[in-house]
């Protein structure tokens, strides 16, 4: 259903191809092609209306490029002011001066608050913290088990209480991590409406006692108009140091990130990509400008990728991607490192219509299990050119390595499927890249 | 409406006003006086309503498809009142609502016509799923239902304890068998102890997942197909909940679970804020699926069986967002 901007804008370009200059005429009918997009996309209803404001007047009059059609001149001058609105550089989190640094994390029902509190804490254990976490959500059903699990699988402690006392808890916590040294401590609260106004209140309170270093308001990115009202009501009453986008996985394309930044002047801090406690990211503007105008968080994937894999391997990798010569052998090299990624679906996810555009190559990670044995039961022939693979070698792979035939074929299957995967995405690498060319083009323009 | 004052639960009409900042009520009349006795409707009129169907989240595609049928109607009937404007409008949007099925009624006290009555809940992460399932086993149990519930989502943390308390709240009973077992397997204990044991509805909760997942989208399917073999039929519901604050989001969630689980209808959560849920309008008439119930609280009675025409009232009378 979602065509990128760019190719919309190439329809309606089709009249201006060949004119000199961009004219109000053809600037209109543009202008409302790029707003329906952010529509589309959960711009907030004003914010699309201001943004196609500002793209027109720095449209019109502007000379028609030689070098790229006018609906990529059009979509870069979208994309920068995107990321304008966006923020232009990424930014961190305050730590306090005397430990423990105290972080509040607030939001709506069911925004993802409870996972990314446990995320948060790993990742900054991985840094070589020692956080805790506070279960001060004391209305949800089972609010404290989810925290508890979740903090177990990450070794991070807990501190809870059997009273429903929220303020309670965050106070009690924060003495707790004192006594024992942690150096910084993980508030998670109860979703609440901004509507709610004693839900509101208790936050505020807390907020008040606990004088955090760093309040974070964690938003759902699939959210749509009703962004911007209560982003406005959560920084009225709480006045947040910075938002968080969760479930970045999924297809949506964010756009309430846009209206966010509008209507209260905070940066974005985080994503979360995931159901894992690996999946948070710091944010990027330019890939979530990216994503909104549909070209896919291609630069993210690639950092992603690219943070796990070992270098040179992922480079020897790419080339026998490229040239076609990937096989089995460096398939099964790989898998370690492919899994160290996260799974990869994640990784895909990231991409809007990848999922779709790949159908059924869903790679599963548990699936992966029996590749070992399958594949040593191989030759080095078989395993450097799977092709040779034949129905009797099939049965004979099977047999040395106590599969069945059945799983030999998924084996190869999936393998297949996982070379266009990977080829698929280099693809997407260049499209990145020649994203980075058009922003390029800035310097070149004529204005008159 | 019955079911609720006969529950006690008649209050509902101001809890769904609740949290309103400033009301739009006077677009009605302004529609209405700009129209009288004109063969077609004025641009800033059509902005107004354009504004309001967007930032209700009815998406541009629906927007565009109601001030077509508002102008078409206009263009024909001229001369009509403001009162019949208004209520052209309402009509118009109403219509793309789909209606609900005579074997499968939202009401709680309404007879059923297969024992058990299995119903599969489904939808992206942290819509309202589990909270829904409390709540109808609650609106079931009162209504003098025997219920059951089963503990599907072994995925997330703490899930089943949340649902365990839910059915502890309702009084009924649940089928477990903890977190990291399978699901389908959970599924088909359900159905089968609730066929044995004589339940009326049997209520099944799946985890959170994202439509674009597909291996998480097959266990889906899977889940479904083995209810099927212990009764026939069954799930008789499978109902998609939709998180009002939602944007357009939620039309590919409808998509991509109506083509794995078919929906047979919508549940939209938390109303109670100032969203207006406005995609549903065009998922219903897109996927030909009726909106059954919506969520106004995390209490256990914050549970509506929906109506059109007040969910339509609605968009033109709570707030609107004034960036
Ligand atoms: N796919 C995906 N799921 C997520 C992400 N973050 C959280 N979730 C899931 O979303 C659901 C809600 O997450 P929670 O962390 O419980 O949300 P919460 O804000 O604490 O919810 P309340 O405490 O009820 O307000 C759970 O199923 C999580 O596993 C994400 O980034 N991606
Ligand atoms: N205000 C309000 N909150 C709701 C409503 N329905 C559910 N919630 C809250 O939303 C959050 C998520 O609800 P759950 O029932 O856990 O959602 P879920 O879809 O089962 O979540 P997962 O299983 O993690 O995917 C909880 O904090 C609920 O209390 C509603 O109608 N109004
Ligand atoms: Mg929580
Ligand atoms: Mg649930």
């Amino acid at each position: 259903m979602f065509e990128d901007l760019s190719t919309r804008l190439e329809l309606a370009f089709r009249s201006v191809t060949g004119q000199a200059r961009l004219s109000d005429v053809n600037v209109a009918e543009t202008v409302r092609e790029i707003r329906r997009a952010l529509l589309d996309a959960d711009v907030n209803y004003e914010v699309a209306r201001s943004i196609t404001a500002a793209v027109k007047e720095k449209a019109l009059g502007q000379g028609v490029l030689a070098t790229v059609t006018p609906g990529q001149q059009f979509t870069k001058i979208v994309y920068d002011e995107l990321i304008r609105v966006l923020g232009e550089q990424k930014e961190d989190i305050t730590f306090s001066q005397v430990p423990p640094t105290v972080i509040l994390i607030a939001g709506l029902q069911g925004s993802g608050k409870t996972t990314f509190s446990a995320k948060l804490a790993k990742m900054l254990r991985d840094q070589g913290k020692s956080p805790m976490l506070a279960a001060a959500d004391v209305y949800r059903p089972a609010a404290v088990d989810q925290l508890r699990t979740l903090a177990g699988q990450i070794d991070v402690p807990v501190y809870s209480i059997e009273e429903k006392d929220a303020l309670r808890v965050a106070k009690e916590a924060l003495t707790e991590a004192k006594k024992n040294a942690r150096d910084v401590l993980i508030i998670d609260t109860a979703g609440r409406m901004h509507v709610d106004s004693d839900m509101m209140d208790e936050v505020a309170r807390i907020r008040e006692a606990v004088n955090p270093s760093e309040v974070l308001f964690v938003v759902d990115s699939m959210t749509g108009q009703d962004a911007v009202n209560t982003a406005r009501e959560f920084n009225q009453q709480i006045n947040f140091d910075g938002v968080v986008l969760t479930k970045l996985d999924g297809d949506t394309r964010g756009g309430a990130a846009i209206s966010i930044r509008t209507v209260v002047d905070k940066p974005i801090k985080f994503m979360s990509t995931g159901e894992g406690m690996e999946s948070i990211s710091p944010f990027y503007p330019d890939r979530m400008a990216q994503r909104i105008l549909g070209m896919g968080d291609v630069v993210s994937l690639v950092e992603k990728a690219q943070e796990q894999y070992d270098e040179v391997q992922a480079r020897k990798l790419q080339s026998k991607i490229s040239s076609n010569t990937f096989n089995l052998e460096d398939f099964y090299g790989q898998l370690q490192q492919i899994k160290k990624m996260g799974s990869m679906r994640e990784l895909v996810g990231m991409i809007p219509g990848m999922s779709k555009q790949l159908g059924d190559a869903e790679i599963d990670d548990d699936a992966m299990k029996p590749v070992e044995s399958i594949i040593n039961s191989m030759t080095i022939e078989e395993r450097r050119k799977p092709d040779l693979i034949n129905g009797s070698r099939r049965k004979r792979i099977a047999n040395g390595s106590g599969t069945t035939v059945r799983e030999v074929n998924d084996l190869l299957k999936q393998f297949t499927q996982m070379k266009k995967m990977m080829k698929t995405m280099t693809k997407m690498n260049r499209m990145g890249r020649a994203m980075e060319g058009l922003k390029n083009l800035t310097g070149q323009r004529k204005l008159h | 409406m019955g079911i609720f004052d006969k529950l006690g639960f008649g209050k509902k009409e101001e809890k769904l006003q609740e949290g309103l900042e400033k009301t739009r009520a006077g677009f009605l009349d302004k529609i209405g006086k700009a129209l009288v006795g004109k063969d077609r409707v004025d641009d800033d009129v059509l902005d107004d309503l354009e504004e309001i169907l967007i930032t209700s989240d009815v998406g541009v595609k629906t927007t565009l498809e109601v001030i077509r049928r508002i102008e078409e109607r206009v263009a024909r009937d001229k001369f009509v009142s403001s009162s019949e404007l208004q209520q052209i409008l309402k009509e118009e949007i109403t219509g793309l609502l789909k209606d609900n099925e005579a074997d499968r009624p939202a009401e709680f006290d309404a007879d059923l016509r297969h024992k058990p009555h299995v119903i599969m809940v489904v939808g992206v992460n942290g819509v309202g799923k589990t909270t829904t399932i409390g709540k109808l086993a609650h609106m079931y149990k009162t209504a003098g239902k025997n219920v059951m519930l089963g503990a599907g989502d072994t995925f997330r943390a703490g899930a089943v304890e949340q649902l365990r308390i839910w059915g502890e709240r309702a009084g009924v009973t649940l089928i477990q068998q903890g977190q990291g077992a399978d699901p389908a397997a959970v599924a088909y204990d359900t159905v089968a102890s609730g066929k044995s044991r004589d339940a009326d509805v049997v209520l099944v909760d799946t985890a959170g997942r994202l439509h674009n997942r597909r291996a998480l989208m097959d266990e889906l399917g899977k889940i479904k197909r083995v209810m099927g073999k212990v009764v026939d039929g069954a799930p008789h519901e499978v109902l998609l909940v939709l998180d009002a604050s939602t944007g357009q989001n939620a039309l590919q969630q409808a998509r991509a679970f109506s083509e794995v689980v078919d929906v047979t209808g919508l549940a939209l959560t938390k109303l109670d804020g100032t969203a207006k849920g406005g995609i549903v309008i065009g998922i219903s008439h897109e996927m030909s699926v009726p909106v059954k119930y919506i969520g106004v609280g995390e209490k256990i009675e914050d549970l509506q069986v929906f109506e059109r025409a007040r969910f339509v009232s609605a968009l033109f009378e709570r707030t609107m967002p004034s960036a």
